[in-house]
C-alpha cells in the first residue's frame, strides 16, 4: 500500500540550494535506483549498508536527510537512529521501507525518525517527502496516522501515569483522524478552520509526544499488539 | 542460534576414564585443577571417588573421534564398582558397624554395579547406528531397546534388583520391630525403586532427548514446507502471469497489488475470519475491491469489533461506496478509513476524482439511495455524502450501538 499522503502537498520546489541526502539500505540494487530517480531533486552525497558504515559515514559526510531502510541483518535502522541521535541531532531521519507492520513504523518514529515512508512511494512523492522532513516537517501517512490512533485509542478505565505527555489532545486527535481519512493538510485546515502551519504544528506535537512517551504507555502499546 | 555446548567425556587425553579432561575442556581451566579438586574432594568420605564414578556413568564420550572404542569396554563397568564401593564406605562410616548394615551396605554396592552393567547394556554407539538408519529415530531407539541380548540382561538385572529389594524388606522387618528395622525397610525400598529407575532411566532419557531434537527439526522443517509452498502457489503464480501479461499494464498491476497484499498479510498480520471480526471484514471488501477494479484502496482501520447484522450493513455499505469510487471516480487510490469508538463505528470512504452534484442524483440510481443511504438508515445508522464536481467525494457512513453490547465487548 502506497504512501500516498506527500502527493498532496504544496511542492516547496523554489529552494535555492540542493539537500544533501544520505542512503542506507542493505541492497545496492535499491540504492543505485533511488540513487538514479533522485538524482534530480536531491544531491546524494553517500550511502551505506550496513549499520557501522552508515554511523560512521553519516558522521564523516554530515547529510541533511538519511534514507533509513528499516530491517538490515546487523540491526537494522533503529540501530542506526540511536546511534546517531544523540551526537547528530541536526540529521533528519525519514525510514523508506518494504514494511508497514506497525511495529516496524511505530518502532521508528520512537526512535526519532521523523517519516515514515514504504518502498512503493512514487519518486516524486519520495523527493517531496525528503524536503518536509528537512524543513522540519513530519510525513504522516493515513497509515501511520491510523497506528497512532490505534496506539492512544481512548480507554477510559486505563490510569496514565503523566497525561500532559502522553495523552493527544482532541484537537490532535482530530487532525490525525482526517489525516488518516486521506486529507491533506490543506483540507484539514480548511475542514478545521485552522490554519495549514497549525495543522503542521500538531502533527508535529503528535510526533514529539510519540517519541517521549513514558515507558507505561509504550509496553501497554506492545502489549496490546502481542508484541511482548 | 547456536546449540548449548554438552558435557562430553574427552577420549584424547585420559588418564582413568576421561572425566577430568572433559570437564577441563568444558569449563575452560586446565585439567589439572580437576584433578586435584577430585583428589581432594576423595579425602571427604571418598566424594571424590563417588563423582568421578558418576560423571563416568552418565556422561558420554565425545562423539565423532576416529578411535572406536571396543565394543563391549569392561573398563565401562569400573565406575560402578567405584560407585558400590563408595556406597558401601559411606554405609560403613554412617552407620558406624559392619553388621546388618553392613549387609546392607554391600547389597547396595552389588546392586550399584548391577545398575552399571544394565546401563551399559543400552551401548550409545550402536544405537546411534541404528537410529541413523531409522526412518523415525526415537524409533531405531524402542527398536534397539528390545535388541535380545541387551533386554533379556536388562530384564534380569532389573528383576534382580527389584527382587533384591523386596527380599531386603522382608528380611529387616521379620526379625525386630524396631525402629533401625523401618529405616533398613525404607532403605531397601528405595533400592528397589532405584533398580527399576535404573532400567527404565537411560531409555526414558534417551527416547525424551531424541523426540524433543525430532520435533525442534520437525517444526523447523514444517515451517519451511510452508513458506515453500506459499511461494510456490501464489508467487510464482502471480510472477508466471504477470510475464504473460507483461504487455497490459492494468493486469499486471491487479496481480501485483493482490500479491503485495496477500504476502504482506502473511507476513505480518494476525488472521482473522472476516465473519467475525469488523476490520477483518472490511478488508476483505476492499481486497476484493481492489482485485476487481485493479484501483488500490488505502485501508486504515483503528480498533475492532465482533460482527453482528448491523455492523455487516455498515461493511456492505462501505463496500458499496468502494465500488462506486472505483467505478465513477476516475482515480487509482481511494482510501477508506474505519474507527470503533466504545460508542459508535464510522466509516469513511474518500476518493479525489471527478466527484458529483448529490442534489442532481436520479432517484432510478440505486447504488447511492438504496445500497448506502437506505442501507444505513434501516439498521439505525446514518450515511453523509459529501461531493462536487472536481473535489472528489467522500462517504461518511455512522452506526451508533448500544452500550451495553460495545461494554460486553469491551469485558470480553
Amino acid at each position: 500500500m502506497a504512501e500516498q499522503s506527500t502527493e498532496r502537498l504544496d511542492p516547496a520546489d523554489a529552494r535555492p540550494e540542493r539537500l544533501r541526502v544520505f542512503l542506507v539500505d542493505d541492497h545496492a540494487m535499491f540504492r543505485a535506483g533511488v540513487r538514479a530517480e533522485l538524482g534530480a531533486h536531491v544531491e546524494v552525497v553517500g550511502e551505506a549498508s550496513t549499520v557501522a558504515e552508515a554511523v560512521t559515514r553519516i558522521a564523516a559526510v554530515g547529510p541533511d536527510v538519511v534514507l533509513l531502510d528499516v530491517h538490515m541483518p546487523d540491526g537494522g535502522g533503529r540501530a542506526v537512529l540511536e546511534a546517531m541521535r544523540r551526537t547528530h541531532p541536526q540529521v533528519k531521519f525519514l525510514a523508506l521501507s518494504v514494511s508497514d507492520a506497525a511495529e516496524d513504523v511505530i518502532g521508528l518514529i520512537r526512535a526519532g525518525a521523523r517519516g515514515y515512508v514504504t518502498k512503493t512511494i512514487s519518486p516524486d512523492e519520495l523527493a517531496a517527502a525528503i524536503r518536509r522532513v528537512a524543513d522540519g516537517d513530519a510525513v504522516f501517512s493515513p497509515r501511520l496516522a491510523g497506528f497512532v490512533l490505534d496506539a492512544f485509542a481512548a480507554r477510559p478505565d486505563a490510569p496514565v501515569a503523566d497525561p500532559e505527555l502522553d495523552q493527544l489532545t482532541n484537537r490532535e486527535r482530530e487532525v490525525l483522524r482526517l489525516l488518516a481519512r486521506g486529507y491533506a493538510y490543506k483540507e484539514i485546515a480548511k475542514e478545521l478552520f485552522i490554519s495549514i502551519k497549525t495543522v503542521e504544528t500538531h502533527v508535529s506535537n503528535v510526533l514529539r509526544k510519540l517519541q517521549m512517551s513514558n515507558r507505561y504507555e509504550l509496553s501497554r502499546w506492545a502489549a496490546d499488539r502481542r508484541l511482548v | 542460534m547456536t546449540p548449548p555446548a554438552r558435557l562430553y567425556r574427552a577420549p584424547e587425553h585420559r588418564m582413568a576414564a576421561g572425566v577430568a579432561a572433559g570437564i577441563a575442556d568444558h569449563l575452560g581451566i586446565s585439567v589439572l585443577r580437576v584433578r586435584v579438586a577430585f583428589m581432594v574432594l576423595l579425602g571427604l568420605s571418598g566424594l571424590g571417588l563417588l563423582l568421578y564414578a558418576a560423571f563416568w556413568a552418565v556422561v558420554p564420550l565425545r562423539p565423532g573421534n576416529t578411535a572406536v572404542p571396543p565394543r563391549r569396554d569392561v573398563a565401562q563397568l569400573l565406575p560402578f564398582v567405584g560407585i558400590g564401593l563408595g556406597v558401601l564406605l559411606i554405609q560403613v562410616m554412617v552407620f558406624d558397624s559392619v553388621g546388618a548394615a553392613g549387609t546392607a551396605g554391600w547389597l547396595v554396592a552389588i546392586i550399584a554395579v548391577g545398575a552399571g552393567v544394565i546401563w551399559h547394556q543400552s551401548a550409545p554407539e550402536r544405537r546411534r547406528q541404528w537410529g541413523d538408519t531409522m526412518p523415525v529415530p526415537w524409533l531405531g531407539a524402542v527398536v534397539e531397546e528390545s535388541d535380545r541380548r541387551a533386554f533379556v540382561l536388562r530384564f534380569i538385572g532389573g528383576g534382580v534388583l527389584v527382587a533384591v529389594g523386596i527380599i531386603g524388606v522382608a528380611a529387616v522387618y521379620s526379625p525386630a520391630q524396631n525402629f533401625d528395622a523401618v529405616i533398613n525397610g525404607v532403605i531397601f525400598a528405595l533400592v528397589g525403586l532405584a533398580g527399576v529407575g535404573v532400567v527404565a532411566a537411560p531409555v526414558l532419557w534417551r527416547t525424551y532427548s531424541q523426540l524433543r531434537s525430532e520435533r525442534e527439526g520437525r517444526i523447523r522443517e514444517q515451517e519451511r514446507a510452508e513458506l515453500a509452498a506459499m511461494v510456490h502457489d501464489q508467487v510464482l503464480h502471480t510472477l508466471a502471469l504477470i510475464q504473460r501479461n507483461a504487455g497490459d499494464v492494468k493486469t499486471v498491476q491487479r496481480l501485483a497489488r493482490g500479491q503485495e497484499r496477500s504476502l504482506r498479510n502473511w507476513l505480518y498480520k494476525p488472521t482473522a475470519s472476516p465473519s467475525e471480526r469488523f476490520a477483518a471484514a472490511l478488508e476483505q471488501a476492499a481486497a476484493e475491491v481492489e482485485d476487481t477494479f485493479a484501483i488500490s484502496v488505502e485501508t486504515v482501520v483503528v480498533g475492532d469489533r465482533e460482527t453482528d447484522e448491523k455492523v455487516g450493513a455498515l461493511v456492505a455499505a462501505a463496500r458499496e461506496a468502494l465500488v462506486n469510487a472505483a467505478r465513477h471516480a476516475g482515480v487509482q487510490t481511494v482510501s477508506l478509513y474505519a474507527e470503533v469508538e466504545p460508542d459508535q463505528v464510522s466509516v469513511f470512504v474518500r476518493d479525489r476524482g471527478k466527484g458529483f452534484d448529490p442534489d442532481t442524483v436520479e432517484d432510478h440510481r440505486h447504488g447511492v439511495r438504496g445500497s448506502i443511504i437506505g442501507r444505513m438508515k434501516r439498521h439505525g445508522g446514518r450515511a453523509e455524502i459529501r461531493s462536487g464536481p472536481g473535489e472528489g467525494t467522500e462517504v461518511r457512513l455512522i452506526l451508533p450501538i448500544s452500550r451495553d453490547s460495545s461494554a460486553a465487548e469491551r469485558n470480553r
